[in-house]
């Protein structure tokens, strides 16, 4: 097992994680997480591999401050969230948390476009207008403008994804947080939605952290954190894993 | 808030079936007891009208509440006698000139004296039992309602036939009288007096219509041999529900037993409100059940949409907003029932208005009292939001104690 240094000088983390352990209580308690640290800077485009079971997406979770750690904590921005209230969670992740699950996981009942606004009408910072321009504007940039008010059944699985993308884009997160996003697609619409967070990381500013089970992909991030048995076993930048 | 309103209500909306059904429930209890209230406080008023209508407000009688004290027992408190005979007060109300004027410096009515007392009419060989009250024809007309029940003749003849004699027109008909025609009234005391017919009425309570007349107050006295003696003031109240209040007072001030209507008809009243408490427990079972319904289905869409919770949830919604989101939809469930319900029971409550009847005996009712309340409406419809709310309440607070975590395990 390789503990090394974060790959890449990160001046003021926008994300991180501090001795992070998370136990499932049970008769035999279950350790999904265990003592995990490390920092993420913004614009990076993390990978998160390991074998199934390696708590890959417990840790997301955790960074998602959709779970509470057992012990230690998740920063952002410098703010430690341990002592925040669900509310205060919830808030957090509106303003500065976006979601891609391997399942597009859009609300059927309502368009691509309402999918993509509904976190902006939460948040309440744009006008009505403003929120369907800035929602019809994701959509058309992810290739999506002549499905703007098309239902999630109505939509192939490459196109929910994206609209995916474009929802979890809505409030300009500065982070991204994708849970196997590309797991049930094909591979012309892995392709797609690898290109569209990869974009994202370049144009948005954005640091999209991923959990994924393909190699490939993860190789073409700038970094991977790679989880064994709920601990970090290797976090380098991607240049040093190509030399070594 | 809008953007929880929109998704509770396409929540529902696309769960239509089981809406409507739900709707229908909460609309069937509300649109039905909100005729049945109709109903039942509409033949409560007509029939207390016409109770009212019958009788004084408050009368006063001469009888004591307590039987009087004998001065024996007055003298001998400690001592316990046998066999005494007890005083024997003369009936009547004493002093009535001065008790009424008395009363009319504060009662907030009209006032009336009477004397009443039972006679045995006799026309053409047929014996009738009456209960005769005499009357100042003026002071009676402005406490009572006769004027409007009269059916021939007239009640103020009386002013001006020292003789003259109203009596029901049923009471007419077996005697086979009619007006102009001259009556023998028999005293309890063999004391009798010949009346002539001047008036018939008709009450529609067949007690009075067959077995009270009216006669000025003169000729009762001198019929009952109590010359200047009345028995009754009867008081006609500006507001009837101050009838107790004015009748303790008067009894205080008089000494003499007064009773409001209220009080004469307690039996009734209280038969009224365990109707209604009968009623309201009929109508809150109906609601539950209409409860029931929306629990079940706000159940089931929270079991349904376990997987948009924790979408919202990882979206940023707290869990407030899962919880406003779930009682909004048994709160619109709820709404468009009550609205739907007050249709409905506005309707059912016209159509039975319309129903008539015909009773030839007893009282007469030739449609169904309906009594169009909006409290009616408030309070079914009220019931109604708070029973929605309720079934929305509970399956709303699990989905907000949903672990988005699980879900998403769950489905991936």
């Amino acid at each position: 097992m390789t503990h090394s240094a974060p790959p890449t000088a990160v001046s003021r983390p926008l994300l991180e994680v501090r001795k992070l352990t998370r136990v499932l209580p049970a008769i035999v308690p279950v350790t999904l997480v265990k003592d995990v640290n490390f920092s993420i800077g913004s614009s990076e485009f993390v990978a998160i591999t390991g074998p199934s079971g390696s708590g890959k997406s417990s840790l997301l979770y955790l960074l998602g401050l959709l779970d509470r750690p057992t012990e230690g904590e998740v920063l952002i921005n410098g703010q430690g969230t341990h002592s925040l209230s669900k509310r205060d969670l919830a808030h957090l992740r509106l303003e500065k948390l976006g979601f891609v699950f391997q399942f597009h996981f859009l609300l059927p009942e309502f368009s691509a476009l309402e999918n993509v606004t509904i976190p902006m009408q939460k948040l309440g910072q744009l006008s009505y207008r403003q929120q369907r321009e800035r929602g019809s504007a994701l959509l058309e940039g992810l290739g999506l403008s002549e499905f703007l008010h098309r239902r999630p059944a109505q939509l192939s699985g490459g196109q929910r994804q994206r609209v995916a993308v474009a929802r979890a884009l809505a409030n300009a997160p500065q982070l991204i947080l994708a849970d196997e996003p590309t797991g049930s697609l094909d591979s012309v619409a892995t392709e797609q939605v690898f290109e569209t967070l990869a974009s994202i990381v370049a144009k948005e500013e954005t640091t999209v952290v991923a959990v994924t089970h393909d190699i490939d992909l993860a190789e073409r991030m700038q970094r991977r954190i790679h989880l064994v048995d709920g601990m970090v076993d290797y976090d380098r930048a991607r240049d040093d894993l190509v030399n070594s | 808030m809008i953007l929880l309103v929109k998704i509770a209500a396409t929540h529902v909306r696309n769960r239509l079936r089981q809406t409507v059904v739900s709707t229908l429930g909460v609309a069937l209890g509300v649109g039905f007891s909100i005729a049945m209230a109709g109903l039942m406080e509409g033949s409560q008023r007509d029939f207390t009208t016409s109770l009212i209508d019958a009788i004084p407000h408050v009368e006063i009688r001469d009888e004591k509440r307590n039987p009087t004290v004998q001065p024996a027992s007055r003298q001998f408190d400690a001592v316990a006698f046998h066999g005494l005979r007890p005083l024997e007060d003369l009936r009547g109300i004493r002093n009535p000139t001065e008790a009424i004027a008395s009363l009319r410096e504060w009662v907030p009515g009209q006032i009336a004296q009477r004397l009443t007392g039972q006679s045995v009419l006799r026309y053409s060989g047929q014996d009738m039992g009456m209960t005769v009250v005499g009357v100042v024809p003026e002071r009676e007309l402005v406490v009572s309602k006769i004027r409007e029940d009269m059916r021939a003749g007239s009640f103020a003849d009386l002013t001006s036939t020292s003789n003259g004699l109203v009596i029901g027109d049923t009471a007419a008909d077996r005697l086979g009288a009619d007006i102009g025609d001259t009556v023998t009234m028999t005293s309890g005391t063999g004391q009798a007096k010949r009346f002539k017919i001047v008036g018939l009425f008709h009450t529609g309570v067949s007690s009075s219509d067959e077995g009270l007349a009216y006669a000025p107050l003169k000729a009762v006295q001198i019929l009952f041999e109590k010359p200047n003696i009345i028995n009754r003031i009867t008081i006609r109240l500006n507001d009837i529900n101050s009838s107790n209040t004015i009748a303790a007072r008067a009894e205080r001030q008089l000494g003499y037993k007064a009773v409001s209507w209220e009080e004469a008809n307690e039996g009734l009243m209280e038969a009224f409100a365990v109707r209604n408490v009968i009623m309201y427990t009929v109508v809150g079972a109906i609601l539950l059940v209409a409860g029931f319904g929306i629990f079940n289905i706000i159940s089931t869409i929270v079991h349904e949409k376990a997987r948009d919770i924790a979408i919202l949830k990882s979206l940023g919604f707290p869990e407030g907003d899962i919880q406003q989101i779930f009682v909004l939809e048994g709160l619109v469930i709820g709404v468009l029932g009550a609205a739907a319900g007050c249709m409905l029971g506005y309707g059912l409550s016209s159509y039975l208005a319309t129903i008539r009847f015909e009773f030839s005996a007893g009282r007469e009712m030739t449609h169904l009292p309906i009594y169009f309340s909006t409290l009616h409406y408030a309070i079914a419809s009220g019931l109604a939001l708070f029973s929605s709310s309720i079934a929305g309440y509970f399956p709303a607070r699990r989905a907000a104690r949903l672990n988005p975590v699980d879900i998403i395990r769950g489905a991936t």
